[in-house]
């Protein structure tokens, strides 16, 4: 149980990730007002709200792929970055070595096998030896149950296996948080057991993650918080219970009603 | 049916095929090809006067014709005070062809790979170059592999061109034993059955190519 063993999130505790007011408009369209957000180490939050509320562009604002309009985003150990001021581009790229990212679409590479997908990261980006991050990579397709795939390429694995060698893509670059953006939303519903299965295991076994889902079910079963938005706002948050049991707000109220109850 | 000049003829051809038109076109191609990248990536590089020095290339290129580039190359830059001897010529007017047309094909087949594949270099820490290098490129190498044996095959037959610019390939070959000999049927379709089987192979290697590269995709 070394602290670079891959299987496990770094052993840290307390405040990893401290976003305020966060803001962001893709032209006139304000998609995100002002979110504020506190995740320790081994929490796990989920991501609730109706479509196009701005939860992923949350997801996407916390790992560089979009720049925030404004707001500050911190992590633990590294610089408090100001996105009304300027923001080098040095600090913006470092907030993407922090977090891994598991896409809806899975976004594995179609001509790299399953290995080369996964060591791609460790070796070409983090100058790993390759055969420590092959060891590694092996080790985490055990896990999710797919070390016979090692050297299929994408197109012959089901939806759920792309999954799940997204998620150990994530997890080989041994990040300090996990960003899932709806991770079981393209796949078939028979398939998206086995994601939501590795999912629940990573959260036991304490990796901080920011999950994205309108898994509700299971938004209340792993997330330690739920945060409910609502036009690029957060409407509320607050334990799993409280917010998707017991919602102060009439919009929760209103979306949790829809989604238990769609017809 | 003059069976003695076919036999004859044949040599001289195929020599200049091998030792002009095939080394030509390789070249050219090879060098064209390098261009071409440079340009496609210009040209996506969302820098406004890089962008528009690339359009302003293809542009040149695929709107006058190769004949004429040619032309202005060997006839036209001695006169400003720059002699290049016709092999050089030959290769570089080729290769600036080969690079405006290929150039818009890389263009297509770069932009043609998925977004989510940016974003997934983006997310794995790659830096644009390195995602260019490892992951966008090689699926770009799939699309663009049949419209680029398009601009292959075409650039072997245009190598023909350079016969006016006094460079020794098969068509010149041809064009001299057609005239001493005055047969000029038999010695010019023996000639285009040779550009014939060249493009055939070069067929046949695409089709190899293609196979290979189709190897991670669902058929």
């Amino acid at each position: 149980m070394s602290p670079t063993d891959p299987l496990l999130p770094p052993a840290t505790e307390g405040p990893l990730l401290t976003v305020s007011g966060l803001q962001k408009s893709f032209g006139d369209n304000q998609v995100l007002t002002s979110i504020d957000l506190n995740l320790d180490s081994g929490q796990v939050v989920a991501l609730v709200g109706p479509s196009g509320s701005g939860k992923t562009t949350v997801l996407r604002c916390l790992n560089g792929l979009e720049t925030p309009d404004g707001g500050t985003v911190a992590f633990r150990g590294g610089p408090s970055l100001d996105f009304a001021g300027r923001v080098s581009k040095k600090d913006a790229l470092s907030l993407r070595d922090r977090s891994g990212m598991v896409f809806q679409n899975y976004n594995l590479f179609p001509h790299m096998t399953v290995l080369e997908n996964i060591i791609e990261g460790p070796v070409q980006v983090q100058t790993r030896p390759r055969r420590d991050a092959v060891a590694d990579a092996e080790r985490l397709l055990d896990r999710v149950g797919l070390a016979s795939k090692r050297d299929d390429y994408p197109f012959n694995l089901s939806g759920g296996q792309q999954q799940r060698v997204g998620i150990v893509r994530a997890l080989a670059l041994q990040p300090d948080l996990l960003l899932f953006d709806e991770p079981t939303s393209a796949l078939d519903p028979e398939l998206v057991g086995e994601v939501l299965t590795v999912i629940k295991e990573l959260a036991e076994e304490n990796w901080t993650m920011v999950i994205v889902t309108h898994e509700l079910a299971f938004a209340r079963e792993v997330a330690d918080e739920v945060v409910f938005m609502d036009g690029g706002v957060v409407v509320e948050h607050g334990h799993p219970d409280q917010v998707l049991r017991n919602p102060r707000e009439e919009r929760t109220r209103r979306f949790v009603q829809r989604l238990l109850n769609p017809f | 049916m003059d069976w003695e000049l076919l036999r004859t003829s044949f040599w001289p051809m195929l020599s200049g095929g091998l030792a002009g038109t095939i080394p030509l076109s390789l070249a050219s191609f090879a060098i064209g090809l390098a261009l071409a990248l440079v340009v496609a990536l210009m040209r996506i590089s969302g820098q406004p006067v890089l962008s528009a020095i690339a359009r302003f290339y293809v542009s040149v290129i695929r709107g006058t014709p190769l004949l004429v580039q040619l032309f202005v190359i060997f006839y036209g830059l001695p006169s400003i005070g720059l002699t290049i001897d016709p092999w050089p010529s030959a290769i570089i007017a080729f290769s600036l062809n080969v690079g405006g047309y290929a150039a818009e094909i890389l263009r297509a087949a770069i932009l043609s790979v998925p977004k989510g594949q940016w974003e997934a270099c983006h997310t794995i820490g790659m830096s644009r170059t390195l995602a260019l290098r490892r992951v966008i490129l090689p699926q770009a190498a799939r699309v663009s592999v049949p419209p680029l044996s398009n601009t292959f095959i075409s650039l072997v037959k245009d190598t023909s061109l350079a016969s006016v610019i006094l460079v020794t390939e098969l068509f010149r070959e041809a064009q001299q034993i057609a005239a001493f000999s005055q047969e000029f049927m038999l010695v010019y379709v023996e000639a285009a059955a040779i550009y014939w089987v060249f493009c055939l192979v070069l067929s046949s290697g695409q089709s190899a190519l293609e196979k290979r590269l189709d190897r991670y995709v669902a058929h």
